[in-house]
């Protein structure tokens, strides 16, 4: 199976290619990083518009403008983490062809990079938490296991998509599709309690689900509701397994068919 | 004794070509495959198998690499130099056999693995080095050699989209000279650069080699396997044909080259360039009776087909010519006529011929290496011992005279004689 010690062994490749994309990615515009703070306020004024006040979602008690965005910031992580290690190895073909390293160090890259991003936002979150009079509560101590949970969820289907899109370049066409899907089973702009109770459960199969109420449990504030998080936490270590198993499978290959 | 560094015992690669690998392109394939599976397997039972098209890239290699030693690895394109290479660094993995290796190794297949346009010179040094095994420390600390091996100091905060394509290589190269690993695979790097920075990256290399690095080194470029390499491996369609003294070798590979007689060569891959490429060389013997042979007395043409890529270039052929001692006979450019020199050729197809009089070369084998100029100086191509010809023998018609008129060349020279009269006129020396 994987080999641990190896992964440790190249870990500054790992950091080496983890700054590289961040550094890269707002190099020549104009706005520079303040696009990180930018495309999520961006994203959570537009939806307290549109399903806030237009459409009057409930929102659990909250402000909508910041319920809305407690969940935006670990689906715009996990989305992004998806759609940039799902074409990664594809996208790196002149290393995998080129130099040995183990190529798991090429998806946890992608993942990696999104951090900074997340934090950024996380940020903004504290800022409208104090705006909004929503008081610090003792459940953000709760928040850096939330941050490994994300990490883990994310790292389990990037891993598996990255692989899956050198055998089958399919997946190009699947994975922006499947995030957008995603986004409509994951209770990001409607609360999980405008699902009827007997079917809640339901919702809590995807990982995300629970990541994103666990979020807003940190947060806002609201008690966990652990059954849900738990079912949503093994699922996504089940993927973790999965994904990292079948990339393991398939990792020798990919230098002959990338 | 000493452990080797490299131990290759029973190696295959196989490579799954055509079909096979066309059934399972997409994902809906996988899915009908998997649907049909069953039914083929029952079919297969029946003693009918399903055709895959199979390629071995290299079969039954063993060999064995002692520290220190540098070693060559000669033979034509699609011989499985590369796939050795792949395997040795584990980038690609074998489908039979073992490789053993004792100690750091670092793969240098291509400059400039990683680099990022958008990055700067310095953060691409500390990318490129850390993808090719070095520590952070070790990078620090050879950060300064680097940068004055490749002579791009005052543009090291420029992002390196900015280089020119000199200045990229150059810095590239330098990365790749600094490696610290105990054993070192390198293909064709050296084919980079204009010629005064090869020139100076090859006095690199030699130094490497010098330094007690194991090093297991592909190139073309037979002058350069000759100073650099003790040993060599001679492969050959997938097999290793030979391995033993690297003049040995090179001597077998030239000759094994030339003796397939042919009279011209088709490129299809390789030997390309953005710029330039080599399509097709000829021979043409210019005989009176149009034979195939070339003799003595034969002139003959030599016919460099290029395709130039590049909408205007100055683009020229290089030629050198090699006896079977690997002796240079002569080298020519065709910018030595001083009206293709410095003529920009346009996009498209060029045919270059270079005419050789009849009574120039002795009888032997001949090789040609064939180099892509731009401006005279900037290498795009070389392929060494592209075309190989032989000049046959043909009787003098002197009477009494049997013998073969020994040298490298045979020109037919003047003899005339004079009748003197008075001996003593002739002041004596």
């Amino acid at each position: 199976m994987l080999d641990w010690r190896e992964l440790w062994a190249y870990r500054e490749l790992l950091w080496v290619l983890t700054t590289r994309d961040i550094r890269v990615r707002y190099k020549q515009t104009v706005l520079g990083a303040s696009w990180a703070i930018l495309r999520p306020f961006l994203t959570m004024v537009i939806f307290s518009v549109v399903f806030g006040q237009l459409a009057k979602m409930p929102s659990d008690g909250l402000p909508y403008p910041i319920f809305v965005y407690a969940g935006l910031l670990p689906w715009t992580f996990f989305a992004a983490a998806i759609s940039s290690s799902g074409g990664s190895l594809v996208g790196s073909s002149h290393l995998v062809s080129k130099v040995y390293f183990p190529r798991l160090i090429i998806p946890l890259s992608s993942v990696g990079s999104g951090l900074v991003d997340l934090m950024i936002s996380t940020g903004i979150l504290l800022l409208m938490m104090v705006y909004y009079g929503v008081g610090w509560s003792l459940n953000l101590l709760a928040a850096p296991l939330l941050l490994l949970f994300v990490l883990f969820t994310a790292l389990g289907v990037g891993t598996l998509l990255s692989a899956l899109t050198v055998a089958y370049r399919d997946f190009t066409h699947v994975t922006p599709f499947l995030v957008q899907i995603w986004m409509y089973i994951t209770p990001v702009i409607f609360p999980v309690s405008l699902v009827p109770e007997k079917w809640q459960w339901l919702l809590y199969l995807n990982p995300m689900t629970g990541l994103v109420e666990a979020f807003r449990s940190a947060f806002l504030g609201k008690p966990f509701d652990l059954t849900g998080i738990g079912t949503s936490f093994a699922i996504a270590m089940a993927l973790f397994i999965v994904g990292v198993a079948y990339f393991e499978k398939v990792e020798r290959r990919f230098a002959d068919i990338i | 004794m000493t452990q080797p560094a490299i131990k290759v015992e029973g190696l295959w690669k196989e490579y799954v070509v055509g079909r096979a690998q066309q059934a399972h392109g997409t994902f809906y394939d996988l899915l009908a495959n998997t649907m049909k599976a069953p039914f083929q397997r029952l079919r297969n039972l029946g003693g009918k198998t399903d055709e895959v098209d199979r390629f071995w890239a290299l079969q039954d290699i063993n060999f064995e690499i002692q520290p220190g030693e540098v070693v060559g690895v000669v033979g034509s394109n699609g011989a499985g130099k590369s796939t050795l290479l792949k395997i040795l660094s584990r980038i690609t993995s074998p489908t039979k056999g073992r490789v053993e290796v004792r100690g750091r190794l670092a793969s240098l297949l291509e400059v400039g693995i990683g680099f990022h346009p958008e990055l700067t010179g310095r953060e691409n040094i500390f990318l490129n080095a850390t993808i090719l095994g070095m520590r952070r420390e070790e990078i620090a600390q050879k950060f300064d050699e680097i940068v004055e091996f490749s002579g791009v100091e005052h543009f090291l905060d420029t992002p390196v989209k900015r280089y020119s394509s000199g200045m990229y290589v150059r810095l590239a190269f330098s990365v790749s000279a600094f490696v610290e690993a105990d054993i070192l695979l390198i293909d064709e790097v050296l084919a980079v650069g204009d010629r005064d920075f090869q020139k100076k990256c090859l006095g690199m290399m030699g130094d490497v080699a010098r330094g007690g690095k194991s090093v297991l080194f592909v190139s073309h470029n037979l002058t350069a396997l000759r100073n650099i390499c003790s040993k060599g491996l001679l492969l050959n369609n997938g097999h290793l044909n030979h391995v033993g003294n690297i003049d040995d070798v090179i001597h077998k590979y030239s000759s094994s080259r030339t003796e397939s007689s042919e009279l011209s060569i088709h490129l299809i891959e390789d030997s390309t360039s953005r710029i330039a490429r080599v399509v097709r060389v000829e021979i043409i013997p210019q005989n009176m009776d149009s034979g195939k042979s070339i003799y003595i007395s034969s002139p003959f043409r030599i016919d460099v087909l290029i395709e130039v890529q590049d909408s205007e270039s100055d683009v020229g052929v290089y030629l050198h010519c090699h006896d079977s001692e690997q002796n240079r006979v002569f080298s020519t450019g065709s910018f030595f006529n001083p009206i293709l020199c410095g003529m920009n050729l346009k996009k498209g197809f060029h045919k270059l011929q270079c005419n050789v009089p009849g009574h120039l070369l002795n009888d032997g084998q001949y090789s040609l290496d064939v180099i892509l100029l731009k401006d005279r100086h900037e290498i795009l191509v070389s392929e060494s011992s592209l075309i190989g010809f032989y000049v046959h023998d043909e009787s003098l018609g002197v009477e009494g005279w049997n013998w073969r008129a020994n040298g490298v060349i045979r020109p037919r020279l003047e003899w005339t004689t004079e009748y003197i009269a008075q001996p003593l006129a002739i002041p004596s020396i």
